[in-house]
């Protein structure tokens, strides 16, 4: 049997290094889960982090995630680079076993898994994956210098994406389905004046094309239902996420869309000892200083449980002394 | 058991397509976060066995050997045996998932 820890926190995003560093700080001495190959989470795809405050001049996604997890492991949290395969979160103890079958227990779980991009949803587009179907302009869009290419979403992440991608492409075409966009009024204004880009309303694209690379779209007009096809090289897809919660599926209660619903505003599932924080929970805010936030505050709704647990122990063995003496 | 090497277009041929041993690339850059992501289950590979060499080739620096072998999504993990390409991974998989990808060239 391993030891039984006061908290293991799984993910590895704002929301997750901020619970570690509270409840690093608060002496509970967390495990963090933070996957095999995710460390840093969302914003490791990113480049100019403009709105986390504390950085007047803006800072890198993946040099922000590094100082989170390097604060993190100052205080003394443990960072286990693995991934959580199977979890038991109903009993007293919760189980967690990682990637490499080592279990770990503890009274108090926190999830912070975060959210995966959406695909799209057309059959080649998983067969034209890395042959000019992307999710992350900062790693690929280098690879289409002087190209003509396409960006299929509306929202902030969509936006950030085009003009990033101009640096090195011709032309990039935002494809979106509505008439308007979601993103912020700030990407928004930043794409509208970037005139490599170019906007194309109330279209969905419903094909991708081409053999052993991307050769072009098929799109189709929302309004009018006309076809056509667009000649581009490559496509970044950016179309929104969806909350990685398939390992919780079956104990902790979750909203059709499948964000783990928690007891708000206190970050508590349905399952006493464990709590949720960050995408896997939030459909409406999404930001890393959101994420961020709602870390900390399970981290400290972690460290009253637990002080309650105690609570409860320690009124428990004076009792157990007495009868020890009557004997 | 080996640590992970940097090469580079011009010593690619020797390096790789001239090594006995089937070979590891990882093809990635400074500016790709998924890149840096993948390292810790990389250097594992590396040091916990010796029948698969580990290279790492970065693109931005050595930009003939990515467009000869049309890279344009990383990181991109290519196995050569033989001066050949006999596998590629995209992506930042998770490790379990890669252990099993490389498993006919690690064990």
């Amino acid at each position: 049997m391993t030891d039984v820890r006061n908290v293991i926190i799984i993910g590895s995003g704002p929301a997750a290094y901020t619970a570690a560093i509270y409840a690093a700080r608060a002496r509970l001495e967390p495990l963090v889960l933070e996957g095999s190959v995710s460390w840093g989470g969302a914003l490791m795809n990113t480049t100019d982090v403009e709105n986390y405050s504390g950085f007047r001049n803006g800072i890198m996604g993946p040099v922000l995630m590094d100082e989170m997890r390097g604060q993190a492991e100052r205080f003394g949290a443990e960072i286990v680079t693995d991934d959580a395969e199977a979890v038991d979160l109903t009993g007293d103890v919760k189980v967690v076993r990682d990637g490499s079958d080592r279990e770990y227990r503890a009274r108090a779980v926190i999830l912070a898994m975060g959210s995966s991009y959406r695909e799209l949803g057309l059959p080649n587009e998983k067969r034209l994956s890395g042959h000019g179907v992307s999710w992350c302009a900062t790693c690929d869009g280098f690879f289409f210098r002087d190209q003509d290419i396409a960006v299929v979403g509306g929202g902030d992440s969509a936006m950030e994406e085009a003009t990033f991608l101009t640096r090195f492409a011709r032309k990039v075409y935002v494809i979106h389905r509505r008439a308007e966009l979601r993103a912020s009024k700030v990407m928004q204004e930043r794409a509208f004046a970037n005139d490599r880009i170019e906007f194309i309303w109330n279209t969905e694209v419903v094909d991708v094309l081409g053999e052993d690379k991307v050769r072009g779209l098929r799109l189709r007009d929302t309004v009018t239902g006309a076809e056509r096809t667009l000649d581009v090289t490559g496509t970044f897809v950016a179309i929104g996420h969806d909350p990685r919660s398939a390992l919780v599926a079956d104990q902790v209660r979750r909203d059709e869309a499948g964000y783990v619903l928690v007891d708000q505003p206190s970050t508590r599932t349905n399952l006493p000892g464990v709590f949720a924080a960050g995408d896997l929970v939030d459909h409406t805010y999404r930001q890393a200083i959101t994420a961020a936030g709602t870390g900390c505050q399970a981290a400290l709704d972690a460290e009253r449980y637990l002080a309650a647990l105690d609570e409860t122990t320690t009124k428990a063995e004076p009792a157990a002394e007495l009868a020890a003496v009557e004997h | 058991m080996g640590s992970i090497k940097h090469i580079t277009d011009t010593d690619f041929t020797e390096n790789v397509l001239q090594n006995d041993k089937p070979v590891l690339v990882d093809f990635w850059a400074e500016w790709c976060g998924p890149c840096r992501m993948i390292e810790p289950v990389l250097e594992e590979i590396a040091s916990t066995q010796s029948k698969l060499d580990i290279v790492k080739l970065n693109v931005d620096e050595n930009p003939e050997t990515a467009a000869a072998y049309r890279i344009t999504s990383i990181p991109a993990l290519n196995v050569f045996s033989g001066g050949k390409v006999v596998k590629q991974i995209i992506g930042a998989k998770p490790k379990a998932a890669l252990l099993r990808d490389l498993e006919e060239y690690t064990a």
